[in-house]
């Protein structure tokens, strides 16, 4: 970790009882659902982290506490530090505060995670699907989402899957 | 074997309504716009001067649909572009025909996955499809000419059941 990161990371457990881990020398600050929007609130207020350069999620089914993570990758221009922020996000409970009070940017990248993820942001200003379109069933970047729709055709079944193949009436 | 050959050059050919219509349709058979993809690349190289598309009437791309006989589908179609592809089809005036060009726009190509539709048949009805990845001109202008020869073969009477 940079040295420079130590006093903000130590600050991060200290007030919002972040967890800390390290990989590949980034700092990884896991946060609570409920503290997330105070922490980003006080990166950007009180250490000059103004960028929110990437808002994400990954999906770690079949574990189910936590499923998700949502990660927010903030970058300090002034200081040339980045760290990271991680909710965990429980399957049964797809909640997290939004973060568009404290980042505009984050309205579209929380409209995409919520599209692929299907997680729900509270007091999104917009909470529209932005990549699918409306009336997908699903969230395509889940884990347990289907690969593909479609088998593959070769000649030993083409015939079989052509005939449920949904094919468009004049 | 017309009346042509009886009386000698008297600038008249006679043939039959079907063959006029059918040979006008295939002549200027004007392609609408509809680059996706990189196929659009092999789209325009068809059309350029090295290729030169306009040797079967096709010179004109149209950027309306109400101007255009032929849809060439160049390209993946993705779930949210479906419905503008068909809403196009739609305002274009019959006779109308469809090509899917390319691996993507026939058959998904590729990208077996949530996004794209396998095969643009399943949103509108395609006339000829054209394989490759992404196909050469001449395959194109392959496909084209074959669409030709279907047009070439309609029969009236089956114009005249599509109707009813």
């Amino acid at each position: 970790m940079d040295k420079s990161l130590e006093p903000i990371v130590k600050k991060l457990q200290e007030k919002f009882g972040a967890t800390y881990e390290e990989f590949r020398g980034e700092a990884h600050c896991f946060v609570r659902p409920e503290q997330i929007v105070d922490a980003l609130m006080c990166l950007r207020d009180e250490h000059q982290f103004e960028l929110l350069s990437a808002q994400t999620a990954v999906d770690y089914h079949p574990q189910n506490a936590p499923r998700f993570h949502v990660i927010y990758q903030l970058t300090s221009l002034a200081q040339n530090l980045s760290v990271q922020l991680r909710v965990p996000v429980n399957g049964d409970q797809l909640k997290v505060p939004t973060a568009t009070r404290v980042f505009k940017s984050a309205n579209w990248r929380e409209r995409e995670i919520s599209d692929m993820f299907g997680i729900e942001f509270e007091g999104h200003p917009d909470p529209r699907r932005i990549l699918m379109p409306d009336d997908t069933e699903g969230h395509p970047l889940r884990k347990d989402f289907p690969l593909g729709y479609e088998e593959p055709q070769f000649s030993f079944n083409f015939d079989e899957i052509d005939l449920r193949k949904p094919y468009v009436k004049e | 074997m017309g009346v042509e050959q009886k009386l000698g050059n008297m600038g008249v050919v006679t043939t039959t309504l079907e063959n006029v219509v059918n040979w006008s349709r295939t002549g200027a058979m004007w392609p609408m716009l509809f680059g996706l993809a990189c196929c659009a690349i092999e789209m325009m190289a068809a059309q350029a001067a090295h290729y030169d598309m306009s040797r079967f009437g096709m010179e004109l791309m149209r950027a309306s649909p109400r101007q255009s006989d032929l849809m060439i589908v160049a390209g993946r179609v993705s779930k949210k572009m479906g419905p503008v592809l068909r809403r196009l089809y739609d305002q274009m005036p019959e006779p109308k025909w469809v090509l899917a060009m390319g691996d993507c726009a026939s058959c998904g190509g590729v990208f077996n996955n949530y996004a794209i539709y396998q095969g643009v048949d399943e949103v509108v009805p395609v006339d000829v499809y054209v394989a490759g990845c992404p196909p050469r001109p001449e395959a194109l202008i392959h496909g084209v000419l074959t669409l030709h020869e279907k047009v070439k073969g309609d029969k009236f009477k089956d114009l005249a059941a599509d109707i009813k």
